[in-house]
């Protein structure tokens, strides 16, 4: 024999195997990457396939709570996930157990539409405005007992309010109609008027929507329907007024970055300003597009990473602060028009009131699996989003990612618009082109909206009275 | 003690001192004394290890010392062992992005990529670490001094070795049905034989249990599993067969005629096939569509080899070149003249780095799978060799008639001698390493032999790849998730990683598209309006057109018997022809009487119109 020493690959099978059927299977893994070909090619594969399982797990509709009436307004408990209060176009006001999409109270509040409501900072109370002149407070305990119908303090205003908005710590409240007002919660008369967007000229200006900032407690803005959005701060007067070419119907703040103001425009687009640069040409931060209609309202994602809006064209979307498309859009065939929109607490649910008069409940990401999951399941999902991340700037990634079906009559619009826009910046280039050489200059989108601002002695970079909208006639 | 000394000296010192300079001395010893003091301070800071240590219970309980200053004890942990570079260099995804040149220093861009390549540098470093959990270790072979391992012989290792791996060397004596093709799965576990007179068998062959056995009553001409051992092909006289592993057959692929080579990429599940007119076709069996059908121009094609590396194929021809192939391009993405006689083997490492060539001139080649074009080795040989296969372990075989001689280092700069050497019982037709085992599959003209190769065989699989040991409920779920993340037959190409590359000329032209892109003039639509029969399919219309044509013809026929009674010339005096030559009319007319007696009133009013017109 001339064998010095031999060793063959001899593997015993009860090392590789299981013992009993009870046992999981045992994997043995070997991360050489000789034994793993085609790494690329096939995490490519698996991304495709983990975008196209978004799209098949993409059911964002939860359920839709009945009401008699349109719903013109809806608000959210500060701290109960559950607890939502709408009001509808009639005056009627519902406290809704949303867990169990259950009504649990239901009250003629006004006569008349309900504008707004808001809850105090302690929850226990909240305030609804509505088109009878008054300001009501009602008490969710007394609520909750069920037939209370009576308010448990009641403002009287001499014109419409519109709109409501509280302190963030003080007992004070500010509504807005005709007229700006400042209430203190323990006294019948309001505290102070501001009377900016209102006095002389200017009395078409009737403020539609109000909102406090959420960490600079102070200040508030407002919007009117003279195109102005007002900034306040309730220990001095008006602060800043900017004026764009279209009106403004609703604001939102970032709830985490606070000096970032977000408007909802009827010329189809949501802005968003950044309030430390409202002197400068660059106020308007990110112009958000996609809907084909008035946008109506706006709310932010408790994370203040996205948000939402309701338009007339029958959808809502959700946009990422930092990008100019819609992230997601949202319809069904019988929703119409959309007045109003609330992001839940839990930042997991968005909430649409429409004139068919049902709120709708939506996921806030549509392919989210709602309910308790498995580390494994858990894991999965990062793995997907890691290779959606990763792979999706690739075009069949992209394709499938940014592919939304839509309403024949969004598609159609969203088209002729595209058309519209088109040849208008076509237009314009050529103006540029034949035009004498700096004589016509490029006005970046992000200015061409703005036609001008008002602040507190300092002269904007426009002038005020040379604006078309504000002309004394 | 040297301290002592120094005191002792120093107090010598102080005695001889006059007392004028006692002020002096004073401050010495106080300087003395304050030096003693630090002296003493930093021995109370020296960590002392622990106070006291005891066993209680069969444990060890230290306790340590804590620091009166309350100071943090100094670390004695001094972090994880370094991997060895070498080893690092075998996990090496690359050498990661230059992170100057990206963005500017400490941008958010270069940040980024910064985190990303500490991420990957990190997958690395451990998958290097896992390599500790590896459980088998490589087979080898010694032998005994003035001695060659050339020289051991199966049986002689057989007698070595344990008993379940001898088992593994067992011979098929299947004289009827020679010569045979065989081929084994990707985990290695089973084993498929066609013997060219119909011979059909499938068999684990470690428990040596047999699947099933069959003739198909035809000539063989090769053998192939398919993405488990449910299925396999067989290129049999005319068409390629698909069976299962009970030998019931599947489908009958009409696409692939006379295939002389099967070759499946697991990855793509693409069957290929090369066939006696020089065809090359590449099938996707999942949806049983063919991706592309080519000709090569080149003779026959029996000498075909994947390269398990990006799924290339690699063809020999009978003009001594062998040209590489991809279902994307109707012509060879590569093409290497290796040999001036006809190529006779050819096989890739699985790795992909190295490709050897046999040809007819007695010449064994080993050429850089992805340098093309370089020769790295060429060795002569006994006589042409008639197949060569790589190893896992990156062994060659080389079959020459009867002798199958296995060589190690052949990419490095070869050896003199073979490694191992095997006479076999007839003329060696295919032969495969086994995956994942020590063991050389040869079939010849009278059957199947399988020989102990030591150090052939990857020692460590990957379950999630190729299981040995898989049960069936496993196999049936790797199939779904292999079925899942079945790579796309156009991702094929010479470099498998390009689709993790950014696409250079595409971006420029791109960015180049978007500069030339100005809004002067609208974009000329090329728009054509659809050509469209207006409302003629009705029913209605129908039935007005028909009678339409019913008064026409009615019309034409009182015409054409008015003709008949007419004198030509006063008909001709008409209003509508007045101003036509009489001759050149007439002569029409009567052509028109001649070809078209029925529709004659009609068609004369068409030539009577052209004629205006």
């Amino acid at each position: 024999m001339s064998i010095k020493s031999i060793n063959v690959l001899s593997r015993n099978p009860d090392h590789y195997m299981r013992e009993t059927k009870y046992d999981i299977h045992k994997v043995q893994r070997n991360y050489d990457p000789t034994l793993h070909p085609f790494e690329a090619s096939r995490e490519y594969k698996l991304a495709l396939n983990s975008v196209k399982l978004e799209k098949v797990f993409a059911k964002p509709f939860v359920g839709s709570l009945t009401h008699t009436e349109g719903v013109s307004a809806l608000c959210r408990h500060p701290s109960r996930l559950s607890c939502v209060f709408t009001g509808t176009v009639e005056g009627e006001l519902r406290l809704w157990d949303i867990s169990h999409k259950k009504c649990e109270w239901t009250v003629q509040a006004h006569s008349g539409q309900i504008w707004s409501i808001v809850a105090a900072p302690d929850g226990n109370s909240f305030f609804t405005v509505g088109n009878d002149k008054t300001i009501k407070k009602w008490s969710l305990d007394k609520a909750k007992e069920g037939d209370h119908d009576l308010p448990i303090d009641t403002w009287l205003s001499d014109t419409i309010v519109t709109g409501i908005s509280h302190h963030r710590h003080r007992n004070e409240f500010i509504t807005c109609g005709e007229r700006v007002l400042l209430w203190d919660a323990s006294n019948k008369a309001p505290k102070f008027s501001y009377d900016w967007s209102t006095s002389g000229d200017r009395n078409d200006a009737s403020v539609a929507s109000i909102k406090f900032n959420p960490v600079e407690t102070d200040l508030f803005a407002s919007c009117d329907y003279a195109n102005n959005i007002v900034l306040y701060d309730t220990r001095a007067k008006e602060v800043k007024k900017l004026k764009m070419t279209l009106r403004i119907n609703a604001l939102a703040w970032n709830p985490m970055e606070a000096f970032i103001l977000t408007a909802a425009s009827e010329d189809y687009n949501a802005y968003s300003y950044d309030i430390r640069k409202l002197n400068t040409p660059d106020q308007v931060v990110n112009i958000h597009k996609g809907h084909t209609a008035a946008v109506l309202d706006v709310d932010y994602s408790p994370t203040g990473r996205e948000f939402c809006t309701a338009s007339y064209d029958k959808s809502i979307r959700i946009f990422r602060t930092e990008e100019a498309h819609s992230r997601d859009v949202y319809h069904t065939k019988r929703m119409f028009k959309v007045s109003c929109v609330l992001w839940s607490g839990d930042n997991k649910f968005i909430l649409s009131g429409s004139s068919d008069h049902n709120v709708r409940l939506w996921k806030s990401k549509s392919n989210e699996k709602m309910g308790i999951m498995r580390a494994r399941e858990r894991s999965a999902i990062n793995y997907a989003e890691e290779l959606k991340r990763k792979y999706g700037h690739f075009p069949a990634v992209r394709r499938i990612a940014r592919h939304r079906h839509l309403p024949k009559h969004i598609y159609n619009a969203k088209n002729e618009q595209q058309i519209m826009r088109e040849s208008r910046a076509r237009k314009d280039a050529n103006r540029l082109k034949y035009s004498t050489p700096g004589k016509k200059v490029h006005i970046p989108a992000r200015q061409k909206v703005v036609v001008g601002l008002q602040d507190d002695g300092v002269v904007g970079f426009q002038d005020m009275d040379n604006m078309p909208g504000t002309s004394t006639n | 003690m040297p301290l002592l000394v120094v005191l002792l000296s120093f107090s010598v010192l102080f005695l001889l001192l006059p007392p004028s300079l006692l002020t002096l001395r004073e401050l010495l010893i106080a300087k003395m004394a304050k030096q003693q003091q630090k002296r003493q301070f930093k021995k109370s800071n020296k960590p002392q290890k622990f106070r006291k240590s005891e066993v209680k219970d069969g444990m060890q309980i230290t306790e340590f010392k804590v620091n009166q200053k309350g100071r943090a004890k100094k670390k004695r942990f001094m972090g994880r062992k370094v991997v060895p570079s070498k080893l690092l260099q075998k996990y090496s995804k690359g050498e990661g992005v230059e992170l100057k040149t990206i963005g500017r220093k400490d941008s958010c861009v270069q940040n980024k990529m910064k985190k990303k390549e500490k991420k990957i540098k990190w997958a690395e470093e451990e998958s290097a670490r896992a390599e500790i959990l590896l459980t088998e270790s490589k087979g080898q072979l010694e032998a005994e001094e003035g001695t060659y391992t050339s020289h051991i012989t199966q049986t002689e290792i057989k007698k070595a070795v344990d008993i379940t791996s001898a088992a593994k060397s067992f011979d098929l004596n299947l004289d009827q049905f020679g010569p045979y093709k065989m081929q084994f799965t990707q985990n290695g576990r089973h084993l498929l034989l066609g013997g060219r007179k119909g011979h059909l068998a499938s068999m684990d062959w470690i428990t040596k249990k047999l699947h099933y056995e069959i003739n198909v009553m035809e000539s063989i001409h090769d053998v192939c599993w398919l993405h488990t051992e449910v299925m396999m092909a067989a290129a049999q006289k005319q068409w390629v067969y698909i069976y299962d592993n009970q030998g019931i057959e599947l489908h009958c692929l009409k696409q692939m005629d006379r295939v002389l080579k099967l070759e499946f990429l697991p990855y793509h599940f693409l069957l290929c096939s090369g066939s006696e007119s020089g065809f090359l076709n590449w099938l996707d069996v999942t949806l049983g569509k063919e991706v592309l059908r080519t000709p090569t121009h080149k003779g026959r094609l029996d000498v075909m080899c994947q390269n398990p590396y990006n799924a290339v194929l690699c063809c020999g021809h009978p003009n001594g070149t062998v040209t590489m192939w991809t279902p994307n391009a109707p012509e060879p993405v590569a093409s290497i003249l290796c040999h001036p006689h006809p190529v006779r083997a050819i096989d890739i490492d699985h790795t992909g780095m190295y490709m050897a060539t046999v040809g007819v001139d007695r010449q064994m080649k080993i050429w850089d799978a992805r340098n093309l074009g370089k020769c790295l080795q060429h060795y002569t040989i006994s006589s042409g060799a008639s197949n060569v296969a790589f190893s896992q372990k990156s062994l060659l075989s080389v079959a020459i008639g009867n002798i199958v001689e296995v060589y190690r280092n052949v990419t490095l700069g070869g050896t003199d001698h073979a490694y191992m050497r095997h006479k076999a019982g007839g003329i060696i037709t295919d032969m495969q390493f086994c995956p994942y085992e020590d063991i050389l599959g040869i079939s010849t003209y009278k059957g199947y032999s399988s020989l102990i190769i030591p150090g052939s065989g990857e020692p460590n699989f990957d379950a999630l790849e190729a299981n040995p040991y898989i049960s069936i409920s496993g196999r049936k779920e790797a199939e779904v998730k292999a079925l899942l993340s079945k790579v796309p037959a156009e991702l094929i190409t010479l470099d498998p990683l390009s689709i993790g590359q950014v696409d250079i000329p595409t971006l420029k032209e791109k960015l180049e598209a978007k500069k030339a892109l100005l809004y002067v003039r609208k974009p000329k639509i090329d728009f054509t309006p659809r050509y469209r029969m207006k409302g003629k399919s009705g029913s209605s219309q129908k039935f007005k057109r028909k009678q339409k044509d019913w008064k026409l013809k009615a019309a034409s026929s009182k015409m054409i018997q008015r003709l008949k009674h007419m004198d030509p010339d006063h008909w001709l005096d008409s209003e509508a022809v007045k101003f036509y030559s009489p001759g050149l009319l007439s002569l029409l007319i009567a052509v028109n009487y001649l070809f078209f007696p029925i529709n004659f009133g009609s068609r004369l009013k068409n030539i009577v119109i052209s004629i205006t017109v």
